[in-house]
C-alpha cells in the first residue's frame, strides 16, 4: 500500500474534512440473547458440518449413518420375524455403540472450540454483546444437542419400528422415555468432557487424540480391572470401580434406576444406594465441567 | 538419511510443553492398574496376558502410536510452517525417515517400556509374558509409527481415521469378523510375541511367517510412500 504523501506545501486553509456519509447504525439491535442464539445453532449446524465445506461433512454424516444402521437392521428384523421383544434394549443401544460416540465426541468437540483458540476468534465473539457464561453455554448445549441427536435418532428408529411390530405400547413407551433419559445425561456428560479437554489446546489433532485417550483407556482400564474382579469372586467392588469411567458411569446409573440390564461383568448392576452415588458422581461432573469451562474462558485472551 | 536438526525439530514438537505430560499419563495410569492388580489378585499368568494384551497391545499402543505418528508431521503440514523445512535443501524422503525414527522411538518409549514394567510388576516376567508384550509392543511401534505417519501426510484428519482404524478396525471388526484379524498390525506383533513367549497365552490368529512379511511391507511401503506424498504436497487452506 503506498500512500502517497504529497509534498509538504504550506498548512493552514488547506484542511478540510470532507463528509462522505457514514451513518451511524440506527436499526434495531438485537441484543445478548440473539448473539447467544446464533452462537448456539451455528456450533449445532457445525457439528454436523452444515454450513461448512463438503469434507468436514463426510465424518459426522457417517458416524450418524452408522449410528443408525443397526437400530434400522434390528428393527427389520423384528417386523420380518414377528419378535415378541425388540432383540436390544433402548438402555442398551447407547453402551453397545459407544465406539461411534466417542469418536463423534472427539472429532467434534475440538471443532467447536479449537479452532475457535487457534484463529484467535474468541476475542470476537466477546467484542460481541454476549458474556463468558453465554459462549460457554452456547458451545456446551450445541454440543450436547448434537450428541442427544446423534445418540436419540436410533432409539426413535427402534421406537418407531416397535410399534410398527404392534410390540406392546406401554411397554415400548416406558422403556423409550428411559432410554432418552439416559441418552440425555450421557450427552450432557460426554459434551461436557469432551468441550474441557478440547478447550485447552489449539491444536484439533492433538485435542482429537485427548478426547478419545480419555474416554476409551479409562472404558479399558475399568472393564479390565471388572474382569479381573468377577474371576476373584470380588463381586461387591464391581460397582465401584464403575465410577472411573464416563460410559460405565452411565450404565451403572441407568441399570440401578432406569431398569437396564447392566453390562458390568457378572451383570451385576449398582444396587439404588450406590446408584444414587453414580447419579450424585455424573451430575457431579457435568457441573465440574461447566465450571471448569467458565474458568477457562474467563480470560479471553489465549 | 538421517537428520539431526530434523529430528531435534520433531522431538520438541512431539514432547514440547503439556503434550509429554499427557503422553506420560497413559503409561503411569497402566502402571498404576498393573500395582493394583497385583495387590488384588496376586501374581497369574492368565491375568497378566489379559491386561497386557487387552489394555496395553491393543488400547495404549495403538493411542501412543497415533499421536506420535501423525503428530511427527500433521500439525506442521496442518498450519503451513511445513514450507520452511521443506524449502530447505533436504531430500524429502530424509525428511520422512527422520521423523518416522523419531515417531517409532517415541512411540516404544511410551509403550514399550510401561508394558515392561507392568509386566514384570504383574508376574515378575514369569513364562516370558513380559518380555512377549514388550516385543509384541516394540515390532507394532513401528508398524504403527509407519502407518500413521503416512496418514499424516494423506489427510487432514488423519487422527480421526487412525483412531478409526484402531479402535474400530482392529477392536470392533477383529472380534466380529475373523478375516479383519489378519490385517491387523495387532495380530502380526502378537504372532512375533507368540514365537518368543512359546505357550498357550499369548495366540495369535496369523503365522510368524505372514506377519514378518506384512509388517515389513506395511512398513517399508508407507515410508515410501509417505516420501513420496511429501515430495508433491501442495498446501491447501483451511477449510
Amino acid at each position: 500500500m503506498a500512500v502517497e504523501h504529497p509534498a509538504a506545501t504550506s498548512p493552514g486553509d488547506q484542511t478540510r474534512i470532507h463528509n462522505i456519509g457514514y451513518r451511524a447504525y440506527d436499526g434495531p439491535r438485537l441484543g445478548r440473547s440473539y448473539a447467544t442464539r446464533s452462537l448456539y445453532s451455528q456450533s449445532l449446524r457445525g457439528a454436523y458440518g452444515l454450513g461448512r465445506s463438503v469434507k468436514s461433512k463426510v465424518l459426522p454424516m457417517l458416524l450418524f449413518v452408522v449410528m443408525c444402521v443397526p437400530a434400522a437392521i434390528m428393527v427389520a428384523v423384528a417386523v420380518a420375524t414377528k419378535a415378541k421383544d425388540l432383540p436390544v434394549d433402548y438402555t442398551r443401544y447407547a453402551v453397545i455403540m459407544q465406539a461411534v460416540i466417542s469418536l463423534y465426541v472427539a472429532s467434534q468437540a475440538p471443532q467447536s472450540v479449537s479452532r475457535d483458540l487457534r484463529f484467535k476468534t474468541v476475542p470476537l465473539y466477546f467484542s460481541r454483546p454476549i458474556e463468558t457464561a453465554d459462549y460457554v453455554r452456547a458451545k456446551f448445549a450445541a454440543l450436547a444437542s448434537a450428541l442427544f441427536i446423534l445418540t436419540a435418532a436410533p432409539l426413535v428408529v427402534l421406537y418407531a419400528g416397535a410399534l410398527l411390530a404392534k410390540l406392546d405400547f406401554a411397554d415400548q413407551t416406558k422403556g423409550f422415555a428411559q432410554g432418552l433419559v439416559s441418552v440425555a445425561l450421557l450427552s450432557l456428560l460426554f459434551a461436557g468432557l469432551g468441550l474441557v479437554i478440547a478447550s485447552v489446546t489449539p491444536r484439533r489433532g492433538f485435542g482429537i487424540a485427548a478426547v478419545i485417550a480419555v474416554l476409551t483407556i479409562t472404558y479399558g482400564a475399568v472393564s479390565t480391572l471388572q474382569a479381573i474382579a468377577d474371576a476373584q469372586d470380588a463381586g461387591d467392588s464391581i460397582a465401584w470401580m464403575g465410577l472411573f469411567s464416563p460410559i460405565t458411569l452411565i450404565d451403572g446409573l441407568q441399570s440401578a434406576f432406569l431398569g437396564a440390564t447392566s453390562a458390568f461383568p457378572g451383570g451385576v448392576g449398582p444396587t439404588n444406594g450406590e446408584g444414587v452415588v453414580y447419579v450424585l458422581v455424573t451430575l457431579g461432573l457435568i457441573a465440574a465441567c461447566y465450571g471448569l469451562l467458565m474458568r477457562r474462558y474467563r480470560k479471553v485472551g489465549l | 538419511m538421517y537428520d539431526p536438526t530434523v529430528a531435534r525439530l520433531t522431538y520438541r514438537a512431539l514432547l514440547g510443553r503439556r503434550r509429554a505430560l499427557i503422553l506420560g499419563a497413559l503409561p503411569v495410569l497402566l502402571i498404576v492398574i498393573a500395582v493394583i492388580v497385583r495387590a488384588l489378585v496376586g501374581a497369574d499368568d492368565q491375568t497378566t496376558a489379559d491386561l497386557l494384551g487387552g489394555l496395553a497391545l491393543a488400547t495404549m499402543v495403538p493411542i501412543i502410536g497415533v499421536i506420535a505418528g501423525t503428530g511427527a508431521i500433521g500439525p506442521e503440514i496442518d498450519d503451513g510452517s511445513v514450507v520452511y523445512l521443506l524449502s530447505k535443501p533436504i531430500k524429502r524422503p530424509t525428511i520422512i525417515f527422520t521423523k518416522l525414527i523419531v515417531a517409532i522411538g517415541v512411540t516404544m518409549v511410551f509403550s514399550a517400556v510401561p508394558t515392561l514394567i507392568a509386566g514384570l510388576i504383574l508376574n515378575g516376567n514369569g513364562q516370558q509374558i513380559a518380555v512377549a508384550y514388550t516385543v509384541a509392543a516394540l515390532v507394532a511401534s513401528i508398524a504403527y509409527a509407519a502407518l500413521f505417519l503416512l496418514l499424516g501426510t494423506v489427510s487432514r484428519h488423519a487422527v480421526v481415521f487412525g483412531l478409526v482404524y484402531a479402535l474400530v478396525w482392529e477392536a470392533l471388526f477383529g472380534s466380529l469378523v475373523a478375516g479383519a484379524r489378519t490385517l491387523s498390525v495387532q495380530q502380526w506383533s502378537l504372532a512375533v510375541a507368540h514365537k518368543v513367549a512359546g505357550g498357550d497365552l499369548v495366540t495369535s490368529d496369523v503365522g510368524l511367517t505372514t506377519a514378518t512379511v506384512l509388517l515389513v511391507v506395511v512398513t517399508v511401503l508407507a515410508t515410501w510412500y509417505a516420501g513420496q506424498k511429501l515430495r508433491s504436497l501442495t498446501l491447501a487452506g483451511e477449510e
